[in-house]
C-alpha cells in the first residue's frame, strides 16, 4: 500500500455503500468525502479536487454514473476516476475500458459490486 | 360515444346476395354501452373461397360472412384454413340450407355464429350484432390483460431490485469483516454489524408489506368485519411506535372529540393503516418533534389525520408518492428505510372503504395525511 494518503471522493446514492467504502479507505489511511448524488458530488469538486473519485454507476438515474464521469474527467482530465457497478452481475452486461468502443466510458478502472478490499488498494495503488 | 368502424367481408358467388348485405349494414350502427363506442361497418364483398383466403391473409377483416357453398373452394375448407391461426376476427357461416351437420363442422372450426338461407336483415343485423359485441368485448379483455401483465413484470423487476439492495449491502459488511479491513476500532465492528442488522429489518419489512399488498389484492384473505374503535387502535399503534418515538424525543399525541369513533371494518386492515401512516410521521419527522393523530366523524365517514413536523416534501415529491416502491430520495431520507409500499398499501384499504388519501406538505415544515373511510362498510352503496 502506498503510504501516501489520498483524498478519495466516493458517489453513491447507497448510505451502505458510503460507510463500507469509509471504513475501506479511512481503514488503509487515506481521506474520504462522500456524496449520494450528481449535484451534491459537482458542488463538492468545485470546492476542492480530491485525488481520486470512485462513482456508483446506476443512482438515481440510470446513468448517473457515466454522466457523472464525464463532467468529472470534462473538467478535471488528470483525476482519476474508477466506476463502480452491480450490473455485471445481475445482467451479464459487460463494460470492457480496453475493447474498442469503450472509448465513450469516462473512467480509468471499472469495477464489480461487491468491492473487495484488495482490489480497490490495487487500483488505488496504480492511478494514484 | 366513440365511433369506431369495422370491416366486414362478405363471401358469396351470388352478386345478389353480396349487394343485399351490403345495403342492409350500410346505415347499421351496433352500440356497446359497455365500452362507450358505436361501431359501424364497411362492408366489402368476394365470389369465391379462394379470394376470401386471400384477403384473410392479406388484410384480415374484422368479421366475414361466409357462404359455405361456393364454387371453388367451400366455406368450410376456407374456414380450415383458419381454423389453427390467430387470426383476431370472426366468421359467421351462410348456407343455402339450415344443415345442422354442416352447422356443427363450421363450429367446429371456430365460425362463430351461423346464418341459414333465407335470412331476413333483421336476423342478419342480431347476428353481425353479436359478433361485434362478443369481437370487441374480446379485444378488450385482452388488452386489459396485457395491460396487467406489463404491470406485473414492471413490479417484479423493481422489487427483485428492492430485494437484491439490502443483500447486496450486507454482503459489502460481511466482506469487511472476513478482511478485517478498519475494524481495529470497536466504534467501526459496532457500526458494521449494526447496519446489516438495520438492513436485514428493512428487508423483511419489505417482505411483510408484500405479504400485506398481495393479501389486498388478490381479496383471498378474509375480511371481517366488526366494530371498530378507531382511537384504540390509533393508541395501540402508538404504543408501538413508542420506543423509536422516544429514542427521539418525539411526542404522538391523540386528538378525538371523544372517547372513541367507532365504524365497522376490519380490524387488521384499519391497522395497517394507521400504522403505515404514525411510524411514517415518526420515521420522517426530526428529533424532538411530534406527531398529531387527529380522529373525527364527517357524516358517513370517519376521518384520520397524521401531521407531523418533519422534513415535508416538494409538490413533485408529493405527486409520485403513493405508487409503488415510490421512496422520496434525498440527503434528508438516506438514513430512513422504507419499503416503498407502505402508503400504496394504504391507498388500497382506503379504496376499499370508499375514501380517499391526500397529503399537505412542505418542505421543513412537515407533512399532514388524511384519510376518509366510510364510517360502516356493511351498508353497500354510498
Amino acid at each position: 500500500m502506498s503510504a501516501e494518503k489520498a483524498r478519495v471522493l466516493v458517489v453513491d446514492d447507497d448510505p451502505d455503500f458510503l460507510e463500507q467504502m469509509r471504513i475501506m479507505l479511512e481503514g488503509a489511511g487515506h481521506e474520504v468525502v462522500d456524496a449520494s448524488g450528481v449535484d451534491e458530488a459537482m458542488e463538492m469538486l468545485e470546492e476542492q479536487v480530491p485525488d481520486l473519485a470512485v462513482l456508483d454507476l446506476m443512482m438515481e438515474n440510470t446513468d448517473d454514473g457515466f454522466v457523472l464521469a464525464h463532467r468529472i474527467k470534462s473538467a478535471h482530465p488528470d483525476l482519476p476516476v474508477v466506476l463502480v457497478t452491480a450490473v455485471t452481475r445481475e445482467t451479464g452486461m459487460e463494460f470492457d475500458l480496453s475493447r474498442e468502443g469503450g472509448g465513450w466510458i469516462k473512467a480509468d478502472a471499472i469495477l464489480a459490486k461487491p468491492i473487495r478490499f484488495e482490489q480497490l488498494r490495487r487500483e488505488i495503488e496504480r492511478l494514484l | 360515444m366513440e365511433d369506431l368502424e369495422l370491416r366486414l367481408l362478405v363471401v358469396d358467388d351470388e352478386a345478389g346476395m353480396r349487394m343485399a348485405v351490403e345495403r342492409a349494414l350500410r346505415s347499421f350502427r351496433v352500440e356497446l354501452d359497455d365500452l362507450d363506442v358505436r361501431v359501424g361497418l364497411q362492408t366489402s364483398g368476394v365470389e369465391s373461397g379462394e379470394e376470401a383466403v386471400e384477403i384473410m391473409e392479406s388484410e384480415p377483416p374484422d368479421l366475414v360472412l361466409l357462404d359455405h357453398k361456393m364454387k371453388g373452394i367451400s366455406g368450410l375448407d376456407v374456414l380450415a384454413r383458419f381454423e389453427d391461426s390467430d387470426l383476431d376476427l370472426l366468421v359467421i357461416m351462410i348456407t343455402a340450407y339450415a344443415s345442422l351437420e354442416t352447422a356443427i363442422s363450421a363450429t367446429k372450426k371456430g365460425a362463430y355464429d351461423f346464418l341459414a338461407k333465407p335470412f331476413t336483415p333483421a336476423q342478419l343485423k342480431a347476428s353481425v350484432r353479436n359478433a361485434v359485441g362478443h369481437l370487441l368485448t374480446a379485444r378488450e379483455a385482452r388488452k386489459l390483460q396485457e395491460e396487467r401483465r406489463r404491470v406485473r413484470f414492471q413490479f417484479i423487476s423493481v422489487l427483485a431490485h428492492e430485494l437484491k439492495a439490502p443483500l447486496g449491502a450486507i454482503e459489502g459488511y460481511l466482506h469487511i469483516l472476513k478482511d478485517g479491513t478498519g475494524l481495529d476500532d470497536p466504534a467501526v465492528f459496532e457500526r458494521v454489524v449494526d447496519r446489516s442488522m438495520v438492513r436485514l429489518q428493512g428487508m423483511r419489512k419489505l417482505i411483510l408489506d408484500l405479504l400485506d399488498l398481495t393479501r389486498i389484492e388478490s381479496g383471498q384473505k378474509k375480511r371481517h368485519l366488526e366494530e371498530v374503535d378507531l382511537v384504540e387502535i390509533a393508541r395501540t399503534s402508538r404504543e408501538t411506535m413508542e420506543p423509536d418515538a422516544a429514542a427521539r424525543e418525539i411526542d404522538i399525541a391523540i386528538d378525538c372529540d371523544s372517547d372513541s369513533l367507532c365504524l365497522t371494518g376490519d380490524r387488521s386492515e384499519l391497522e395497517i393503516v394507521l400504522n403505515n401512516l404514525i411510524s411514517n410521521a415518526v420515521k420522517y419527522n426530526r428529533d424532538g418533534g411530534s406527531v398529531t393523530v387527529r380522529l373525527r366523524r364527517a357524516g358517513h365517514m370517519a376521518e384520520v389525520s397524521v401531521s407531523d413536523t418533519g422534513i415535508g416534501m416538494t409538490e413533485e415529491e408529493q405527486a409520485r408518492l403513493f405508487e409503488e416502491f415510490t421512496r422520496i430520495k434525498n440527503e434528508k431520507t438516506r438514513d430512513i428505510l422504507g419499503s416503498g409500499l407502505g402508503l400504496s398499501i394504504v391507498r388500497r384499504i382506503t379504496d376499499m372503504y370508499g375514501g380517499e388519501v391526500s397529503v399537505e406538505s412542505q418542505p421543513d415544515v412537515g407533512s399532514t395525511f388524511t384519510v376518509t373511510l366510510r364510517a360502516d362498510l356493511s351498508e353497500e352503496g354510498e
